[in-house]
């Protein structure tokens, strides 16, 4: 019988937790199975990230993202793609980097605009220093006005569009030999109704272009620089940011603070808007003109393809 | 068939092109000059008949002969207008001689008309008006789903917070910026300093050296012997250094040696020491770094303690 119940015990022991039949007993066991187990994890968790740190290429758990499985683009630009950068030097907004001419820009609306449009085309001359707004005339078409600000010396025409009153799209003309842009808008928050947010200075503002890394994409940041004049006013401490996110082109307008060397704060100016290039065309605002770049739906073949 | 049979079947039975309205009938035929449903402006009806036609912007006078009435294929004549109005007119009068006055008077009408819708046509063609693009509701729907997870994974606050924290520690704002903080830029200066440090120390163990020799002067425990060694070396070393011809191998070969008269010599100490000189790392001599094996100690111990 000894050797019987001694057997017994040791076949307790390797049994599993479930199995026990004392319920306060079984309980116990688990428990202490279960802190084991949780901790072990954690140091194995710990021990990983102590590497990962060290050495960036030994991390394998990295989400599969759009941004990472993205479909090769052969227009990508390199950093020493020396036939590009030529290419840009000579295109047309070399006469804002080269020659360093001062942005000016035309804001102005669809014919018949709503309040909304007013609105937002108040914020926006708000954003951009040195630009101006002029209210549209019923029977002023488009070209008119191209014609106009070339000779009254414009860099940039902004025509906000509306569709059924709301804002719906930017075109884009830059003078006096284009390109046009058609871009579609969504997303508008105006300052005021952005919690917590600023009231902007006049100072110029700071860019940060993120993303813009096509040849189609370095042409709309180049264009998204040569808005803004070319030495922003420091003590302002305002950024303007185009963030590029899978051919959306998000705008904020921050003013912000350094707390410490890594940490800075940020506090919204607003406002807040999404573009989404449609179409870039060349010549300023041509019936005619040559369509560089056109949205198609055929162009979406895949959900990992990006234009920008 | 005679007409008037055929009139009487269409007007009391049944014609294909026929729409009934309340008030009227109307004729849906391409070859009807009125539009109606009558006697008069049958085509079908009518063994002579005439009618006007616009095709692709060119102005067309049809005409129908009893003659060709058994070859339906052949039964309609074709004869072109100039493009003059008034010659035109003329034209109807010549061709239309042996034809009803009805149609030759309904056939000069159709060609006013025409005519005029012509022009207006080509002058709204030239005019610049917008273009009418349908809005998919659909597509819309997509594109918002799609710019909301862009908005979620471009962390926008981040990125933009990262950007500037990086642009002030590359020194983007120039050697005294205006937009930061004296204790934040102080602090900014500092780290990198330190960093510099850390890179000097690590390619010339001779100002590591020196800083020992000061350590070891305020220890109390060193031997006499020992500060002459390190300073014999620190001599040689200096000595290498001048002539210019040595090579980095020679110098650690001496640092080599030097470890293992160290070691030698650190038997005779007292017991703290050699304890202190097993937990340093290799590359450091002497007791001097008491408080970064604490730290050592301390640091193992978190990451040694479950923290769930």
């Amino acid at each position: 019988m000894r050797f019987r119940s001694a057997f017994l015990l040791s076949k307790m022991n390797s049994k599993l937790a479930s199995q026990i039949k004392n319920k306060i007993k079984r309980e116990e066991v688990h428990a202490k199975q279960r802190q084991e187990k949780n901790r072990r994890k954690m140091e194995l968790r710990l021990q990983r990230r102590k590497e990962e740190a060290k050495d960036p290429s030994k991390k394998e758990n990295v989400p599969r993202t759009l941004e990472n499985t993205r479909e090769f683009d052969e227009t990508i630009v390199e950093a020493e793609d020396t036939e590009v950068f030529e290419d840009e030097a000579s295109d047309e907004f070399s006469s804002y980097f080269k020659e360093g001419i001062l942005p000016k820009i035309l804001i102005t609306t669809s014919k018949r605009p709503s309040k909304f449009a007013y609105e937002f085309a108040s914020e926006l001359i708000d954003v951009f220093p040195n630009s101006q707004f002029v209210k549209r005339g019923s029977k002023i078409s488009t070209k008119q006005i191209v014609g106009f600000c070339t000779n009254r010396d414009f860099t940039d025409v902004v025509v906000v569009n509306e569709d059924k009153k709301v804002p719906y799209a930017i075109t884009l003309i830059h003078l006096p030999d284009g390109p046009t842009a058609y871009f579609k808008l969504t997303s508008i928050k105006l300052n005021r109704e952005i919690q917590g947010h600023g009231r902007s200075s006049c100072h110029k503002p700071e860019l940060i272009l993120n993303n813009f890394n096509t040849r189609l994409g370095h042409t709309i940041g180049r264009w998204l620089q040569a808005l803004f004049p070319h030495v922003p006013e420091f003590q302002g401490r305002q950024v303007a940011t185009f963030h590029n996110q899978r051919d959306f082109i998000f705008f904020r307008r921050h003013r912000y603070i350094f707390k410490s060397k890594d940490k800075a704060e940020l506090q919204e100016l607003g406002p807040r808007f999404t573009l989404k290039l449609k179409w870039l065309q060349k010549g300023a605002f041509d019936k005619d003109g040559e369509y560089e770049w056109m949205f198609k739906p055929d162009l979406e073949t895949s959900r990992r393809r990006f234009f920008l | 068939m005679s007409d008037e049979v055929i009139w009487q079947i269409i007007n009391q039975q049944f014609c294909s092109y026929k729409v009934k309205t309340v008030t009227q009938n109307f004729c849906r035929n391409e070859y009807n000059v009125t539009g109606f449903c009558s006697r008069q402006s049958c085509p079908l009806a009518n063994s002579r008949y005439a009618t006007v036609r616009e095709i692709d912007g060119v102005i067309y006078l049809y005409k129908k002969n009893p003659n060709r009435a058994n070859m339906p294929a052949k039964m309609w004549e074709r004869v072109k207008f100039s493009k003059n109005y008034s010659k035109a007119l003329e034209q109807i009068d010549n061709e239309l001689m042996d034809w009803p006055n009805f149609l030759i008077h309904k056939c000069k009408q159709r060609l006013t008309k025409i005519t005029q819708y012509l022009i207006r046509m080509r002058k709204l063609r030239l005019k610049d008006r917008p273009k009418l693009v349908g809005i998919k509701k659909k597509v819309e729907r997509r594109e918002a789903t799609r710019e909301r997870k862009a908005e979620a994974a471009a962390r926008l606050d981040k990125t933009i917070e990262k950007e500037l924290i990086n642009r002030l520690k590359n020194k983007a704002y120039g050697d005294t910026p205006l937009n930061v903080n004296e204790e934040v830029w102080r602090s900014v200066l500092e780290s990198d300093k330190v960093e510099v440090e850390d890179d000097i120390t690590s390619e010339s163990e001779v100002e590591d050296l020196e800083d020992e020799n000061e350590f070891v002067e305020n220890d109390s425990e060193i031997e006499l012997e020992d500060l002459e060694d390190i300073l014999e070396h620190h001599q040689e070393k200096n000595e290498e250094e001048n002539s210019d011809t040595e090579g980095f191998e020679e110098i650690d070969d001496d640092e080599e040696e030097e470890k293992e008269e160290i070691e030698v010599k650190a038997d005779n100490k007292s017991k703290r020491r050699t304890v202190n000189k097993d937990l340093q790392p290799k590359k450091k001599k002497r007791g001097t770094y008491v408080e970064v094996e604490y730290e050592h100690e301390h640091e193992q111990s978190i990451s040694k303690v479950p923290t769930w």
